[in-house]
């Protein structure tokens, strides 16, 4: 018997609401994250990750206070990501009570800003969220790329080299989502996740895409992922967290129980 | 107020080394009836019926901060006066002699052992990779303390370390968890416990552990 593999409920929040995009536009209300990620606690839930998805444009004082709350009502780790982009953030973060920050455009736009966070928090909770997308075309070998900004801006940047230095740079984990995938349902790209999972020596989230039990075993299996994420699945009780366990216990993935 | 009706006291030790807000609310959810104090004043420690000493982050800074305070001392002090100290994660690391994280690092030496690198190359028994740090839920595999009260043999707990613990004396081992490595999971000696986990983010078995701590007489 080993580490278990990792289900975690991913809550998008919009203005203190859970919300869940497709293709990171066209959002649905899903509820009140305390809620929510109680429920997930309850569940059995190995993490919980939040995303706060207004940050960049909008204030950050109800995601610290939802924070603080949901903080207070949860004993599995808490990530928190969208718009860190100074210690100060990650300072914050920590201060309202969660375990791990998740960077992401500030760790393109600069890299440093990874290995001073590192060094100063330690590297187990920095978390590096990696929005990839497929630029190589049928045929080719395949190359993802990296996107910022909700997946609008491609950076020129290859995903598997970025994640490789990031894992130098002092990341703890890489969340990787994939782009093309995510709110589709149709799973997670599995190539990019293969990819990155086997070239770096940190744990690896897969992300984007998930509409059913089999694409989280597939995440492990296939992806060799460490952890598998998956949001409107969970949120609107198509599948619960206890469900997807034995789902991939009986593949024969370890899980917690 | 009769003793009877005191408030039992624990102290979590702040030396400014990461977020001790978990541990307080799994502390005050387990045990609404005590008093917990999140502190890095001295007496505040002595005078508590409990210590917490945690730790996250990297052992160079952590040993810094702890020799600096004259948290060291502090802890051998609070450690003699036979009431019951929980040291998690970092701070149990820091209870040992000596660590490799950060080039060496001397530790406190509290408890006989080394801290060890898990390897930049490490791999299970089958020759399959490993990612450090090892971070997830692992299975404890526990002895029969009073701090595994109601915690079922195996159950999983919290991890995220890249370094792990062996001590020198098997004595002293409470619990072992496997990966790639067998290492120490949970030291004890007499009135001190210590904890690689964490168990204040390890749900239920995590907050088993903490409420049996807080009822805990510091005796094994």
């Amino acid at each position: 018997m080993a580490l278990a593999k990792r289900i975690i409920p991913c809550l998008d929040v919009d203005n203190g609401r859970v919300v869940k995009g497709v293709n990171f536009v066209g959002i649905r209300d899903a509820g009140d994250p305390v809620e929510i990620a109680k429920r997930y606690n309850d569940e059995g839930a190995d993490e919980i990750t939040f995303l706060d998805i207004t940050a960049t444009h909008e204030g950050r004082d109800t995601t610290v206070h939802t924070v603080e709350k949901i903080a207070s009502q949860v004993f599995i780790p808490l990530t928190v990501g969208g718009g860190i982009r100074t210690v100060d953030d990650i300072r914050t973060m920590l201060n309202a009570g969660a375990d791990k920050v998740s960077i992401n455009s500030a760790a393109v736009f600069n890299p440093d800003f990874v290995k001073a966070a590192s060094d100063r928090f330690g590297a187990q909770c920095i978390v590096v969220a990696i929005d990839a997308k497929k630029v190589s075309v049928d045929g080719e070998e395949p190359r993802w790329e990296i996107f910022t900004h909700g997946g609008r801006k491609p950076t020129g940047i290859n995903a598997v080299e970025w994640a490789m230095k990031m894992a130098e740079y002092g990341a703890g984990e890489i969340l990787l989502t994939s782009m093309d995938g995510d709110g589709t349902k149709k799973g997670y790209d599995l190539g990019v996740t293969r990819a990155i999972s086997d070239a770096v020596p940190i744990p690896v989230i897969a992300s984007g895409g998930v509409g059913n039990l089999q694409h989280l075993v597939d995440g492990v299996t296939l992806g060799r992922a460490d952890a598998v994420l998956a949001a409107s699945i969970f949120h609107f009780r198509e599948y619960t967290v206890p469900q997807a366990k034995e789902f991939m216990r009986a593949q024969g993935i370890e899980v917690r129980l | 107020m009769t003793d009877v009706e005191r408030k039992q006291t624990v102290a979590v030790i702040d030396y400014g080394m990461g977020n001790l807000h978990s541990v307080k609310s799994a502390l005050e959810h387990v045990a609404p009836e005590q008093n917990v104090v999140v502190t890095s004043d001295p007496a505040v420690v002595a005078t508590a019926d409990r210590v917490i000493f945690p730790g996250v982050g990297a052992i160079r800074d952590c040993m810094a901060e702890i020799k600096r305070l004259g948290f060291d001392q502090l802890l051998r002090e609070q450690i003699a006066t036979g009431k019951p100290v929980l040291g998690i994660c970092v701070g149990m690391q820091a209870l040992m002699d000596h660590s490799e994280e950060n080039n060496g690092v001397d530790c406190i030496h509290i408890l006989p052992g080394q801290v060890k690198f898990f390897g930049e190359h490490h791999k299970d028994a089958e020759g399959n990779a490993l990612k450090v740090p090892h971070m997830g839920w692992n299975e404890v595999h526990h002895n029969d303390h009073p701090l595994w009260a109601n915690i079922p043999q195996n159950a999983r707990f919290y991890f995220v370390h890249s370094f792990y613990i062996h001590a020198r004396e098997a004595a002293l081992v409470a619990a072992t968890c496997n990966y790639g490595v067998e290492f120490h999971a949970a030291l004890t000696r007499g009135n001190l416990f210590a904890v690689q986990f964490h168990p204040e983010k390890s749900h239920t078995a995590g907050l088993q552990l903490l409420k049996n701590f807080l009822h805990w007489n510091g005796k094994a």
